[in-house]
């Protein structure tokens, strides 16, 4: 099965970029911790997941983020992660499933799933609503805890403009 | 009638997505509570095949990156999504200027859904209303000449003598190495005496050049200096295809017909044609055009052949109908419609490895064309398999079936295992070949070959989708009820 950057790809718009953009940089502005240089972002991969790191470093939220919903369409069917697994960056976790493809979400750093959004086994939609959102009733995939590994692959993912800047990119290819 | 359809829609849509299905990190979590799960898991497991590595990227197909990022982790491949020289369809810059995103498929440049509708939107208004496509990089030929009926009748199993003027049958050319694989599939419509259209898959169109120049080398050798029994072929590159299809498809065209046309669509039934002048913008009128009632959705429709120059008044003049009752549709809905159909895809659910016979089409051959001296390549062979063992013929090892399948659906390259019970071992029956989600029915649905004796609707196997067995039963097909035109009855 493909990644979700594969699926996508194999479905890019030529002639427009329907790229959504707005809402990662939305939700990145109303968390209220305080700030500093090294943590509190919003990370992105290249695969189209991404993943937020909690203020004490050790866990964190992931799911697939809104321009790859947008992408995919319609998702369909969610398999979810397997609670209490332990991961390594890059491993195949789960799918999504729209009409049209099917596409492999990997953890974007190594990490334990500590936790699954088991409303996405019910309601695989709310991804298409809210990707990005981390509470209770959003598109969030699993909670995890990040391992000390996790913390050095998360240097190595794009930042929220960074992604930006590659989804554009990806648009236009 | 079904028309055709070709190998890279499913790069473009399925492609990469199953082929090697990973087994995925996504544990037996739902799974271990269905006594006999996880043994079935764990057995199949163990029989799998090297190249589905458990747990490693080897899905991650890493895209081709701008600004790659320093010591990702993932092999970073980079597929050439467009193979050189894309040729565009007389309708290209109409699908640009409608927001369509573009795919690579049978050597176009082709549209595989629109901006004003997701693919599941756009499927469910082709059974509501009506959806146009391009499928003008569909191969049109006409051959003609007084061998042209035997000669067809030589390459492929159908009734080419005995098909009346204006009427079409789904066929396939045949291998010439006597086994009875499919080259291609076909419609072919007798349009008079001695002069037949032939349209025939995108991503098949070298390979048929070949074999049918070749085949036509050969008859024309045999045939021709005796009885003068010549055949020629005429392509008609360049020209326009449009499928209208869906319940409003009959009102739509009916708008642009030409008056003192003398065409009644409700006389033209599912499998007939005609040609007629269409109304263009304006006053004016299109040259005659090519209308066979049918396509490959299952809905009442038409597909609609047309002077490549006039392809865009054409379209133009059908869409002007109004968005609420037609839309353009894309490689992505085509997809989904002909397999809620039960229709083939090229390449994926037939190919040259697989006789008609096992592909279920064996209702494509007629009667008097049963026999092993039919006179068709590998008449032997099909006429054999036609007959059940049981009944002194070879019949056939495997079929294709329709699957309903339980949770996630499972696409091209998913294995058909039996159901793993108490003390039974699963075993391998099949392979999937094509299966999405059916926005119609909101289950899975795929079509795939299982060894005989497991084909019949109601018999419960297993998929593997990501490693895991899931639930799901053989089915008949088409899965949703075809709406073609067979006149009042």
């Amino acid at each position: 099965m493909a990644s979700i950057a594969r699926c996508l790809r194999a479905a890019r718009p030529a002639a427009f970029s329907a790229v959504v953009r707005n809402s990662a940089a939305r939700t990145i502005g109303v968390r209220a911790f305080s700030v500093t240089a090294t943590n509190e972002i919003r990370k992105y991969t290249k695969e189209h997941e991404w993943i937020d790191l909690s203020a004490d470093k050790k866990t964190g939220v992931l799911g697939i983020s809104e321009y790859a919903a947008k992408q995919l369409g319609d998702i369909v069917y969610v398999e979810l992660p397997e609670e209490g697994k332990e991961v390594q960056a890059g491993d195949s976790i789960g799918a999504v499933e729209s009409v049209k493809s099917a596409s492999d979400i990997n953890a974007p750093v190594s990490c334990k799933i500590t936790q699954i959004n088991l409303v996405l086994e019910e309601k695989p939609g709310t991804i298409n609503q809210v990707a990005e959102d981390d509470s209770h009733g959003g598109g969030w995939i699993a909670k995890v805890q990040v391992t000390e590994e996790g913390l050095k692959d998360l240097e190595k993912l794009m930042d929220v403009a960074a992604y930006e800047e590659f989804t554009v990119a990806e648009g236009e290819k | 009638m079904q028309t055709s359809r070709s190998t890279a829609l499913a790069r473009a849509l399925r492609g990469g997505v199953c082929r090697s299905p990973s087994q995925s990190a996504a544990g037996a979590r739902r799974f271990s509570s269905r006594p006999g799960g996880v043994m079935a898991t764990t057995s199949l497991l163990q029989h799998r095949p090297a190249k589905q590595q458990p747990l490693q990227p080897t899905t991650t197909l890493t895209t081709t990156v701008l600004r790659p990022l320093p010591q990702t982790r993932h092999a970073s491949t980079t597929p050439s999504s467009s193979p050189p020289e894309l040729q565009k369809t007389p309708l290209h810059d109409l699908h640009l200027a409608h927001g369509a995103k573009m795919v690579p498929f049978g050597g176009f440049h082709m549209p595989v859904q629109y901006s004003s509708l997701s693919v599941s939107q756009s499927h469910l208004f082709t059974r509501s209303h009506a959806s146009l496509f391009d499928v003008s990089h569909m191969v049109q030929r006409v051959f003609s000449g007084p061998g042209a009926a035997r000669f067809l009748q030589r390459v492929t199993p159908a009734g080419v003598e005995a098909l009346g003027e204006h009427c079409s049958t789904l066929s396939c050319l045949l291998t010439t190495d006597a086994k009875g694989g499919i080259v291609d599939d076909a419609i072919i419509t007798r349009l008079k005496e001695g002069r037949f259209y032939v349209v025939t898959n995108a991503a098949c169109r070298e390979k048929d050049d070949v074999y049918l120049e070749r085949e036509m080398d050969k008859w024309n050798a045999e045939e021709g200096e005796e009885g003068g029994a010549v055949v020629e072929q005429e392509k008609w590159d360049g020209r326009g295809l449009v499928a209208l299809q869906g319940p409003e498809a009959e009102g739509i065209l009916a708008r642009v017909l030409g008056e003192g046309e003398g065409l009644d669509l409700k006389k033209l039934l599912f499998g007939q044609s005609a040609f007629a002048r269409l109304k263009l913008d304006g006053h004016l009128l299109s040259s005659p055009v090519l209308i066979s009632r049918g396509g490959y959705t299952g809905e009442d429709g038409f597909e609609i052949s047309i002077a490549g120059d006039e392809t865009v008044g054409v379209t133009e003049a059908l869409l002007a109908a109004g968005p609420e009752k037609v839309q353009l549709a894309g490689l992505g809905a085509r997809d989904s419609l002909r397999l809620e159909a039960g229709m083939c895809l090229y390449g994926h659910d037939l190919d040259e490895a697989t006789t008609p016979v096992e592909a279920g089409l064996s209702w494509i051959i007629p009667k008097e064309r049963r026999t092993a001296d039919a006179g068709y390549y590998g008449a032997d062979v099909i006429s054999s398999q036609l007959v059940a063992k049981s009944k002194g013929g070879s019949g056939v090892e495997r079929r294709r079936v329709g699957l309903i399948v339980e949770g996630a659906p499972a696409r091209e390259g998913v294995e058909i295992v039996s159901r793993a019970e108490e003390g039974k071992e699963a075993v391998k029956l099949g392979i999937v070949t094509s299966g999405c989600p059916s926005p119609s029915l909101g289950k899975n649905i795929a079509m795939g070959y299982v060894k005989d004796g497991f084909h019949k609707a109601g018999t419960e196997v297993d998929v593997l989708v990501r490693g895991r067995p899931r639930k799901a039963v053989v089915a008949k097909m088409p899965f949703v009820p075809t709406k073609y035109w067979k006149g009042d009855a």
